[in-house]
């Protein structure tokens, strides 16, 4: 392992519980890259996550880490930031955790518009509990829940926080780790909150069951699955219909929450109580 | 605060809380405990401080934690079924010892309810609400005053101790408006959760002498790991038996370690009295009245409010109770804290409830019925 990596772990937490094969290293390797080139001093980052797989990412960060309840890491993280908004807070999810048990908080962080980057690890299945259907599982795939296949739609997340109003929302995947590291810092880097879904793969859990049987033949699918923004525009709705687009997908500049209720506080002690 | 003024009892919760240092609330709109969370939103912006109204009361409690990281002093306030929706992350704020207030004005029970009605049915659900073994300090204003002065106290001993603090309202004190004299003893005085030592590595849950771990706030140059998970005492998950008992039996015994300074109990004529009446909150102000009432006729009665409800006053009140004619316990709920009262007295004293549901408060005839009905 290089010095930059070591720099942002905390070495004698490792070697983490992942499986082999696990995608989450992958994108623990292209956040702490993201991190370094953002150049923020460690002491001012916190690292807030949830319950599940990508919950146990905070435990290896050598940041000021949040390890909270299933769901919730986005309602922490809100508290974090708006009482210490110097900090850069950066949330760490899974699919169940984020638009299942932490759907409510999802939506409601993208209309408030606070700066926070969530980072939401998709691999379309609840891994750490055995391999049970999550709200972005497919239809008619296989899960310890779903043992004749899935019935459910599933959610689009990119859409879903587009349509709830996050200024920044961005999709990358665990194949491409460069273009990963490119959208974190662009996430960062942007005033509001930002939602980076990465699509991920677990192996162990939903590989095995579906016809995927080794992390390559995940990791390649993503390759063939995925198409970039500006090789999608040129698509036909016919030719994206088994694919999904990666690269920045939406970016709005609108007023930030903490920036505005500072405001607030400012205009309230000079007496000014907005009604003229 | 000017010397008189009249208050509500939810209102006096927030100003005492303000007193206290109080900068960060985060809530969602529940009936009966509404004005608190309206009169966060008009005076912490006033003080620089910051009020949210979150999507749900579990999130409002999320929030809470989050800002008391960073070393913020924060509260919420609910009633009924939102603090049966906060229960999971107040477990998470006893385990990971994050200071918190939460203000629960009680309405009548389970669900939904009686929303605009008074109840004390969540005495037990205070305490143990949440799953688990964990520390937890719950306490019980009566009047306006108390509950200015109380919150306050609950905001210092959560920062001092690292335990989760619940005030208990019920809806007749929160919504009451009455005079209230401040006096010397009811100032707020500020106490300030305890930092790490200058020159010594951090431990954030070291097993100190005072079994209070030092607590550094995120930002503050000590980067640390905060989980819900069993944890030893460098913050990170543990398995091992020899560490899981010592840490759980360290946060658990604060409880014991402090107990003499949390726990509060009021007494009105008890040591002369023949009958001993033990009530908390608004009931306690009709016992009251029922002592006063029944000296001017010339029976001894006297009264036994526990301010501190958990931990529970058990010595307090198996010493008050020994050899009374009666113990009468009148509660808004079908006989909650009458339980802990038959546990400490253990037979020293017949012991009488007195249990109403109907929404309605327990009035002063009630009580002097059952006693007139005893002698």
């Amino acid at each position: 392992m290089d010095a930059t990596h070591k720099k942002y772990l905390r070495m004698n937490k490792l070697p983490h519980i992942w499986c082999p094969g696990c995608g989450d290293g992958t994108i623990m390797g292209s956040f702490i890259r993201a991190i370094d080139r953002l150049g923020y001093d460690k002491d001012d980052v916190a690292a807030v996550s949830g319950i599940g797989c990508s919950g146990r990412i905070t435990g290896y960060l050598d940041f000021n880490t949040l390890h909270t309840t299933h769901g919730r890491a986005l309602a922490f993280a809100t508290g974090v930031k708006m009482a210490k908004p110097r900090l850069k807070v950066f949330v760490f999810m899974g699919d169940g955790d984020a638009t299942a048990i932490g759907g409510n908080h999802l939506i409601h962080s993208c209309r408030r518009n606070i700066d926070i980057t969530a980072i939401i690890f998709n691999n379309n299945i609840y891994g750490m509990t055995g391999g049970q259907y999550s709200p972005t599982t497919p239809r008619d795939k296989y899960a310890t829940t779903a043992p004749y296949g899935t019935t459910d739609p599933h959610f689009d997340i990119a859409k879903l926080c587009i349509g709830a109003g996050a200024s920044y929302v961005a999709r990358g995947t665990s194949y491409h780790a460069k273009m990963l590291t490119d959208l974190i810092v662009a996430g960062a880097e942007h005033k509001g909150f930002s939602v980076i879904e990465i699509i991920t793969h677990c192996p162990v859990n939903f590989g095995r069951r579906n016809e995927l049987e080794t992390p390559v033949d995940m990791l390649l699918w993503q390759k063939d699955h995925a198409v970039r923004m500006a090789k999608a525009e040129k698509m036909t709705a016919d030719e994206l219909a088994d694919r999904f687009i990666i690269g920045e997908l939406h970016k709005a500049d609108i007023p930030e929450y903490v920036e505005e209720y500072d405001r607030l506080i400012e205009r309230v002690q000079r007496g000014d109580t907005g009604r003229g | 605060m000017a010397n008189a003024k009249l208050l509500q009892g939810n209102e006096a919760c927030v100003f005492g809380a303000l007193a206290a240092g109080v900068r960060f609330f985060a809530g969602y709109p529940i009936t009966p405990s509404t004005e608190i969370a309206n009169i966060f939103a008009r005076e912490l912006p006033k003080l620089g401080g910051k009020f949210m109204q979150m999507e749900d009361e579990i999130a409002s409690m999320g929030a809470v934690i989050g800002a008391s990281c960073t070393g913020v002093k924060a509260i919420t306030a609910t009633s009924g079924p939102g603090f049966s929706l906060k229960q999971e992350n107040i477990g998470f704020a006893a385990e990971a010892e994050i200071p918190c207030v939460i203000i629960d004005v009680m309405r009548y029970g389970p669900s939904t309810g009686l929303p605009t009605k008074s109840s004390q049915g969540d005495f037990m659900q205070a305490r143990w609400g949440t799953h688990g073994d964990h520390a937890i300090i719950v306490i019980a204003p009566y009047t306006a005053r108390e509950a200015y002065r109380e919150t306050g106290r609950a905001v210092n001993m959560s920062e001092r101790y690292r335990i989760p603090v619940i005030i208990l309202m019920d809806e007749i004190l929160g919504h009451l408006r009455e005079r209230v004299e401040f006096k010397e003893e009811d100032v707020v005085t500020v106490v300030d959760r305890k930092g790490p030592a200058p020159g010594v590595p951090y431990l954030p849950f070291e097993d100190t002498d005072d079994l209070i771990p030092p607590f550094a706030g995120f930002g503050d140059g000590y980067r640390y790991h905060i989980t819900g998970l069993i944890h030893d005492k460098t913050g990170f998950p543990t398995n091992d038996p020899e560490t899981i008992n010592q840490v759980m039996r360290r946060m658990n015994g604060k409880l014991d370690r402090y107990r003499d300074e949390i726990v509060k109990v009021k007494y009105v004529d008890v040591d002369d009295a023949d009958i001993l009446i033990i009530a908390f909150g608004s009931v306690a102000r009709a016992a009251e009245e029922v002592v006063r009432s029944m000296k001017k006729a010339g029976k001894r009665v006297g009264l036994l409010r526990p301010v501190t409800l958990w931990p529970f006053p058990d010595k307090e009140i198996r010493k008050a109770a020994s050899g009374k004619k009666a113990v009468i316990v009148p509660e808004m709920n079908l006989g909650q804290m009458v339980r802990e009262v038959e546990r400490a007295v253990a037979g020293e004293a017949p012991i009488y409830p007195l249990n109403k549901i109907d929404g309605e408060l327990i009035t002063p005839h009630e009580i002097s019925d059952l006693i007139k009905e005893i002698l």
